[in-house]
């Protein structure tokens, strides 16, 4: 973690009203985690406990302590999903997918009219079949 | 040469609207991005001198063109999905270029800003009370009344906070209207900030919809001077479902963890970092410069049925043939709405039940189809209206897998803070998993263990461990602080007893969906959606 950019992180947020949300967001963003150190770092520019940022960090699914540099493919299983069938889709996903892609479960995509849905790389989709989902997942 | 008129919407785009943009721009024809119709199964939908096309695909370019293809659908305005509507918060859907400043000032934007800014702060209020608007993120309170608290409230610093953090599945209206005309939710706030005092406001997006924040983002700096001397920022929130109840996404703004606090002290008077607050929802807020437009109090009132008063924009989601954004007068019917309007099922199979209102929603069997969209007569019937998410399901439908899945999702997202929805969710999915296996058997470990007096060392039948269930769901309506916790009980409830054969210790009688295994080549799990 370089500390130059996460200062500079820090430094951009510091004096915001409620910064410390938008403060984890770009940690996690830049580095892919938000680690010991970036916490301590945090706290200490933010004058709180470590717990306090650690408990941020583990409240939030967004946030994760540790980097995990695998592909990421986010699939929507959520009530509307589910209506539509994403279920008899993950066994196929699963396999696909193996130990090379992290296949994430979200609830909610926000594609509840078209689903099943999912995101890859900031890219959704909608209205997928087994097919197109194990082709996303192999290509991610 | 005509303008093509495609949608930038975030749904069109999963469904590749992209894709066929650029197949007309190396047609040689200019792509105007407007917002989405909200007609989501012709998405991607062409628009060429009002006529419509959809669903498009690259390779029908040339066949629009010469005006050969199959896909036409007609004058857009004239489809019956459309014309049916009563539009009010979505009446630019479709028309207007989202971060077109010219497009909104066009269509009656800032007029309803400029007429509030130039009335007493508590006329406005006055206005706002008058048109009946309830708060549109589920509780239905009266919103002029929050307002009026606010704006009675001491303290020179005071905040108007948007909750954009549309977590429920079977929702999109916030997404769909933030991305589609961002400018009237912002000049909703800035009438907001004008009737309370305030002099800062916040959008508390969900960080599911990157669209929508770039979408903000750009419209906030577009609208600066419009809205000055008030101040908006974008705040992006970090995937708990939980921060969409409003003290938990204060909570999050501040920058701490998204728990629940208890109420009092309400919002209203001691809110964002100490001081009194808005919270509204989206679409309580872009409801606004209609009513604050010349006459729109009345106009709202007059719409809508008893204390339900205006439009709705309802989201017709899951296992519907024709899904999208429908917004109505309140009053209608679940059965006007799925059979006639969403034409049934997409899968083609009969309707099995419908949830409305989100994850949180009951599971209404068609035998209740009947029943009025209005807040009064859901509550009377053990469901909720929410946030106007109507989500369908066939009949391969596990209600009892969907029970379960309530419990399994409260688990995921309690925030923590208090012990019946912590605890009680996890305990729910347990005893679900049991009632589907014929009850417990034999005691556990720590149950027989000697010191364990008060427990029980017998197993439990499955009428029993039905009785205990009732028990938990009691605990957690009446004992958790917010709807998390507090409504996790209606949609299993719900499904309990309407669809009791799905709880049955008997596969064969249950529903296939959860473990559709079976369907999992040819069965509607792997139809609906798709498209030739």
């Amino acid at each position: 973690m370089e500390t130059s950019e996460l200062d500079a992180i820090i430094a951009r947020h510091k004096d915001r009203k409620g910064a410390l949300l938008p403060m984890l967001h770009d940690v996690q963003h830049a580095f892919g985690c938000i680690d010991a150190k970036a916490e301590r770092a945090i706290a200490e520019a933010l004058n709180l406990s470590r717990a306090e940022v650690h408990g941020m960090v583990s409240f939030y699914h967004d946030f994760t302590p540790a980097h995990d540099p695998r592909p990421v493919v986010e699939l929507c299983r959520a009530e509307a999903c589910k209506a539509r069938g994403v279920e008899a889709l993950v066994p196929a996903a699963e396999a696909a997918a193996g130990e090379r892609v992290n296949l994430k479960e979200v609830y909610c995509l926000g594609l509840c009219s078209m689903g099943p849905s999912a995101r890859i790389h900031g890219k959704l989709y909608a209205g997928l079949d087994e097919a197109e989902l194990v082709k996303l997942v192999k290509t991610a | 040469m005509s303008t093509v008129r495609i949608s930038d919407d975030a749904l069109a785009a999963a469904l590749g609207a992209e894709e066929l943009v650029a197949a007309f721009e190396q047609a040689g024809y200019t792509v105007e991005r407007v917002s989405s119709w909200g007609m989501h199964w012709l998405e991607p939908l062409v628009e060429i001198d009002g006529m419509g096309f959809g669903p498009a695909k690259p390779e029908d370019v040339a066949a629009i063109l010469d005006g050969t293809s199959a896909k036409a659908i007609g004058p857009i305005a004239e489809h019956p999905f459309i014309k049916s509507q009563q539009r009010l918060t979505f009446a630019r859907a479709g028309k207007t270029r989202p971060l077109s400043l010219e497009d909104y000032q066009a269509s009656g934007g800032w007029t309803a800003l400029t007429r509030s800014r130039a009335m007493d702060r508590a006329d406005v209020v006055a206005e706002v009370i008058e048109s009946g608007l309830r708060g549109r993120g589920g509780a239905g309170f009266p919103a002029g009344i929050k307002w009026r608290t606010v704006m009675e409230a001491a303290g020179d610093e005071k905040y108007i906070v948007c909750n954009a953090d549309e977590g429920d599945s079977g929702t999109f209206a916030d997404r769909m209207l933030m991305e589609g005309d961002p400018f009237q939710l912002i000049e909703g706030m800035a009438i907001a900030a004008h009737a309370v005092g305030a002099g800062q406001g916040y959008i508390y997006v969900r960080s599911e919809y990157p669209h929508a924040i770039a979408k903000l983002e750009a419209a906030i700096a577009l609208a600066r001077q419009h809205i000055a001397p008030f101040q908006l920022e974008v705040r992006v929130g970090a995937g708990a479902y939980v921060c969409g109840e409003e003290t938990s996404l204060l909570n999050s703004l501040e920058g701490k963890r998204g728990e629940v606090r208890a109420k009092p002290p309400l919002p209203a008077l001691e809110g964002l970092f100490g001081k009194p607050t808005v919270v509204n929802n989206v679409l309580t807020l872009a409801a606004i410069p209609h009513i604050m437009a010349e006459g729109g109090s009345g106009l709202y009132a007059q719409l809508g049925i008893d204390r339900s008063k205006g439009t709705m924009p309802i989201q017709l989601a899951g296992n519907i043939k024709h899904g999208g954004l429908y917004e109505t007068a309140f009053g209608i019917s679940l059965d006007r709405l799925i059979n006639e309007i969403g034409g049934g099922t997409a899968s083609g199979r009969p309707v099995k039940a419908v949830q409305v209102g989100g994850p949180l929603g009951a599971y209404i069997p068609p035998s209740q189809f009947h029943l009025p969209f209005d807040y009064e007569a859901y509550t009377a019937a053990d469901a909720l209206i929410g946030h106007g998410g109507v989500t369908v399901f066939d009949d391969s439908a596990d209600m009892g897998a969907m029970a379960r899945f309530a419990f399994q999702f409260c688990a995921a997202e309690s925030c923590g803070k208090c012990t019946p929805c912590r605890i009680g969710s996890t305990r729910g999915v347990e005893l679900i998993d049991r009632i589907r296996t014929g009850g417990k058997v034999h005691a556990d470990a720590v149950e027989t263990l000697p010191q364990m007096h008060n427990a029980r060392k017998a197993g439990r039948t499955r009428e029993e461990e039905l009785a205990l269930l009732d028990d938990l769901m009691e605990a957690m309506q009446f004992g958790s602080l917010c709807a998390l916790g507090g409504f996790t009980p209606y949609p299993v409830r719900s499904a309990l007893k309407h669809w009791p054969e799905d709880f049955s210790s008997s596969p064969q009688t249950r529903g296939s969906l959860a473990d559709s295994s079976d369907h999992a080549a040819s069965g509607p799990g792997s139809s609906p959606g798709r498209r030739s």
